[in-house]
């Protein structure tokens, strides 16, 4: 759409706007271009590794078996984390945004906030140092109980198990996740809250039929994004995990654990070398292929919500 | 007719219920508090106490149950569970913070941050080399993330709007905010490896993976607080006879600049506790490396995880510098934080004040 | 200083859909000429295309002239930006800059371009355009304070004085005293009569009070029918208008019986 047809002589273009909507446009670009080759050169250094065989690499395996205990750790990790997490963040958000005092909501919202600024190395060193030591009674008293579900078998005497560090990323994912939740209760009509109210609600029904069937969608798609920082997160879980290599183990509680994708690069890259680096990068592909179609999913949920543009 | 009339119903009557009295809850919680604090002390353990307690709450809940009903019940039942909520969301912060800053703080002194870890054996030594590495590589990567981010932004919400170019980007935006860190430190590890070769460790390669993570924040912020800047100051200026590259530079951008500086801030210590891609491709080291361009370079995030990693005999002094350097990275981060919000609360354009 | 408008045959576009179709109206230099008619009926489409400013909005464009002085403002080699510092503009709420003060708001115009002027000339400009806009009196001790800090109709006083800082030739107002008071209405009101001996005004307004009160020349604008464009009705002396319309929809508007 242009207001001036092809066979106008167009005004003269000042250099200032040429260079400065070019820098822009170049900018714009660029990021393109730079998500083309975060995937060019993973794929690139990948593929010698998935091809590689046996005796190749350190670990004696072809990719798939190798892979496939890391994925399954990956995923049960970032799952139960999530379960964790989510409702714990429901909560918070709607403490912060419905049920606290007004001034002081927002300097809780900011103290959940301060959750998000601890560096990912602190938690993992609180979850090894602290977090874990303090799980074992916990877990001794799970097998003693519960050893009937098969998440509770034999008890880890470090405390350095796959729940451990479901904890800690639940901890992680845990101020996105409220941040996000807490926008939308607080974006949630008043109109919609005042007459869920004047029919003689109370506030738990007010949330129940004014608040959440509005959040729902972004509560979703929270829970989506926190997933995917939950997939990807790695040196809390290398810390806190003690792991056994290709273990595919129900036992949440064990003393040897599935490694994630992420943990298992960080533990492993230092010590490899040749086509065993590639093999690591490759698994970096398929970490970032599964975070992909997450981060998606959850965009894909937010598109719906209609946006709003300041600018025309 | 009159048989109607016989027995006046007070309207009120339908209006009064049984209820709670208003110092129950709170007596109840108070209470909670006084078995929680003392079976504390008469050493029944954190962890039980805080459960009991909790439990003692959950009388609130079943009191209302018997005398206000079912619907008040539920009701006070999901403020305790909300309010618990929050409590539980506090005591990892209120833990790491404590255990962070009791740890960390017995080795802080002059020599920590002066010297490098260079033929340290045993106690002693600093994090010197670590703190030079984080300033080098998360300086670099900024100054690659700014420009390119703000450029971005202003390319989103100024000329591209809503054709395909920009909907384009804004979608891979949302997708490079996704991508896990430790991926883009094995981006920046194939980059420079297909380039120098095999087993490469640089700074600038984490200054790169360090980018990757940041430019998607700094867009996205950037974006928000450019499409916060009112239409009409932009017409103001197109009928004043200001081009368009003008009125952005001078109007958009001084309109947005608090808002902006916040949003950089934030994505500065966002990476700046960025661990993994950094052992991945910057390495570390004992000594001191200022030059981006060469060999290895030590960073805070991953001097503390490779101080707790392979302590090395006796493992004490290197666990506490660990800890150490924890805190440091923690009073980095947060006094960054602080930062981005004083300068949004004091240089934002003040509105009808 | 001062010029002329002559619009012949004007259709406006936003990507496919006509907005405004078939305007022709002469504007004397030296006047002010209202623009009345219901919500939606075009009136401040058609304003702002009288300096180009609808192409602010993409896929905007025009048929037909616009003529200031038998120069047309829609020709190949025109360019918006200097159409515009010739023709200034008053929108509807006041936007004064809020990163700037008082004095720089003023100076708008010429900072914004990077013009280089001695302290002692842009002083001149300031108190000239301030007192034009009869705001200096006010605001003459507090020059360095942010523009923001006034009150609204003083803020749109300011952003008057912003307007004819550039010296143009033509002053566009978009409803200017609709988010005011009575009292600061009056004012701009009066300020409007007095600057209509240098400039040629255009005025868009809801309130035909106002347009009775300010202007020489009214043109009325109504929609032709449910999702046609806006069209000029009618255009004449302002008394004529108000006291014996020729249109029935005129006469039914300025009457109050619709809009």
């Amino acid at each position: 759409m242009s207001t001036t047809q092809a066979t106008r002589k167009a005004p003269p273009v000042r250099p200032g706007d040429r260079v400065f909507a070019g820098l822009s446009t170049g900018a714009g670009i660029l990021i393109l271009v730079i998500l083309a080759g975060v995937g060019i050169f993973l794929t690139a250094k990948g593929i010698p590794g998935i091809l590689a065989k046996p005796d190749e690499v350190k670990s004696g395996q072809h990719f798939l078996p190798w892979v496939w205990p890391l994925v399954y750790g990956t995923l049960i990790a970032a799952t139960i984390a999530l379960l964790i997490a989510v409702p714990v963040a429901i909560g918070v958000a709607l403490f912060i945004s419905h049920y606290a005092p007004r001034r002081l909501g927002q300097i809780f919202g900011y103290l959940i906030d301060l959750l998000a600024a601890v560096p990912s190395v602190v938690y993992g060193l609180w979850g090894i140092q602290f977090l874990a030591p303090h799980m074992v009674p916990f877990y001794a008293w799970l097998n003693k109980h519960l050893s009937f579900i098969p998440f509770f078998g034999e008890p880890s005497a470090t405390g350095r198990t796959i729940l451990t560090a479901c904890i800690v990323l639940a901890v992680m994912i845990l101020p996105i996740m409220t941040a996000i939740c807490r926008e939308i209760f607080l974006q949630t009509p008043r109109l919609h809250e005042e007459a869920a109210l004047a029919l003689g609600a109370t506030k738990w029904e007010m949330a129940r039929l004014a608040i959440f069937p509005y959040a729902r969608s972004g509560i979703v798609s929270a829970a989506m994004l926190g997933l995917g920082r939950a997939l990807g997160e790695t040196l809390a879980v290398a810390m806190v995990l003690s792991v056994t290599a290709g273990e595919v183990t129900a036992n949440l509680i064990g003393s040897s654990n599935p490694s994630t994708i992420a943990a298992n690069i960080a533990l492993n890259f230092k010590e490899s070398t040749g086509l065993s680096v590639n093999a690591l990068i490759a698994s970096g592909l398929v970490l970032f292929i599964i975070t992909f179609l997450v981060n998606f999913a959850a965009r894909a949920l937010v598109e719906r919500r209609s946006e709003f543009s300041g600018a025309n | 007719m009159t048989t109607t009339l016989s027995r006046p119903v007070d309207v009120f009557d339908e209006l009064r219920g049984a209820q709670l009295p208003s110092w129950g809850p709170r007596a109840v919680f108070g209470l909670a508090v006084v078995v929680g604090v003392g079976t504390y002390f008469l050493g029944l353990g954190v962890f039980r106490s805080v459960v009991l307690a909790w439990f003692i709450c959950l009388s609130v809940p079943l009191w209302s149950l018997a005398i206000e009903g079912k619907r008040k019940a539920t009701d006070r039942l999901v403020t305790t569970l909300v309010t618990s909520a929050f409590g539980l969301a506090l005591l990892p912060l209120i833990s790491i913070l404590w255990i962070v800053i009791s740890k960390g703080s017995k080795v802080l002194s002059t020599e920590f941050f002066t010297y490098s870890m260079r033929n340290v054996v045993g106690p002693g030594g600093g994090i010197y080399h670590a703190l030079i590495g984080t300033l080098l590589i998360t300086g670099a990567a900024s100054v690659m993330s700014i420009p390119i981010g703000l450029f971005t932004s202003i390319y989103l919400v100024e000329y591209g709007q809503q054709n395909r170019l920009a909907r384009w980007i804004r979608f891979l935006v949302d997708v490079m905010t996704g991508i896990p860190s430790i991926v883009a430190g094995l981006f920046a590890y194939a980059l420079f490896a297909l380039i120098f070769g095999d087993g490469i460790r640089l700074g600038i390669g984490g200054s790169v993976a360090l980018s990757v993570l940041m430019i998607p924040v700094v867009v996205r912020s950037c974006e928000e607080m450019l499409k916060l800047v009112p239409n009409e100051l932009r017409e103001a200026s197109y009928a004043l006879g200001v081009p368009k590259w003008r009125t952005v530079a001078k109007v958009v951008l001084p309109t947005a600049l608090a808002g902006i500086v916040t949003g950089i801030t934030l994505a500065i210590a966002r990476v700046i506790g960025e661990t993994a891609p950094l052992l991945i491709i910057a390495g570390t080291t004992d000594s001191v490396n200022m030059d981006l361009f060469k060999d290895r370079m030590a960073t805070l995030p991953v001097f503390a995880y490779s101080s707790i990693s392979s302590p090395g005999f006796p493992p004490g002094p290197s666990i506490d510098r660990a800890w150490g350097a924890a805190l440091v990275l923690l009073i980095i981060v947060m006094l960054l934080n602080l930062i981005a919000r004083l300068v949004s609360y004091f240089f934002s354009p003040k509105g009808e004040r | 200083m001062a010029k002329s408008i002559d619009v012949a045959d004007l259709n406006i576009y936003y990507g496919d859909f006509l907005a405004v179709e078939g305007v022709t109206i002469p504007i004397a230099a030296r006047s002010v000429t209202a623009f009345i008619g219901p919500s939606g009926c075009g009136k401040s489409t058609f304003l702002r295309s009288l300096n180009r400013m609808h192409e602010v909005i993409r896929g905007a464009r025009v048929e037909g002239k616009v003529l200031i002085d038998g120069q047309d403002l829609y020709a190949d080699d025109m360019d918006p930006v200097n159409v515009r510092r010739m023709i200034g503009m008053v929108f509807q709420r006041p936007n004064p800059f809020p990163t700037m003060s008082i004095y720089d708001n003023v100076l708008a115009g010429q900072k914004l371009n990077s013009k280089r002027m001695k302290k002692a000339e842009s002083d001149d400009v300031v108190e000239r355009s301030l007192r034009s806009a009869g705001l200096w009196t006010e605001v003459k001790d507090r020059l360095d304070r942010p523009g923001s800090g006034l009150s609204g109709g003083q803020q749109q006083r300011l952003c008057i004085a912003r307007a004819i800082s550039v010296e143009p030739e033509i002053l566009l107002m978009d409803e200017p005293c609709s988010a005011l008071d009575p009292i600061s209405t009056s004012v701009i009101e009066d300020l409007i009569h007095e600057l209509k001996t240098q400039y040629t005004i255009v005025i868009v307004t809801h309130n035909m009070q106002q347009a009775a009160r300010v202007s020489d020349e009214t043109a009325f604008f109504n929609l032709s029918g449910v999702g046609k464009p806006g069209r000029l009705i009618e255009v004449g002396r302002t008394e004529a208008i108000f006291s014996n319309p020729q249109e029935p929809a005129t006469e039914a508007y300025i009457q109050g019986r619709f809009g």
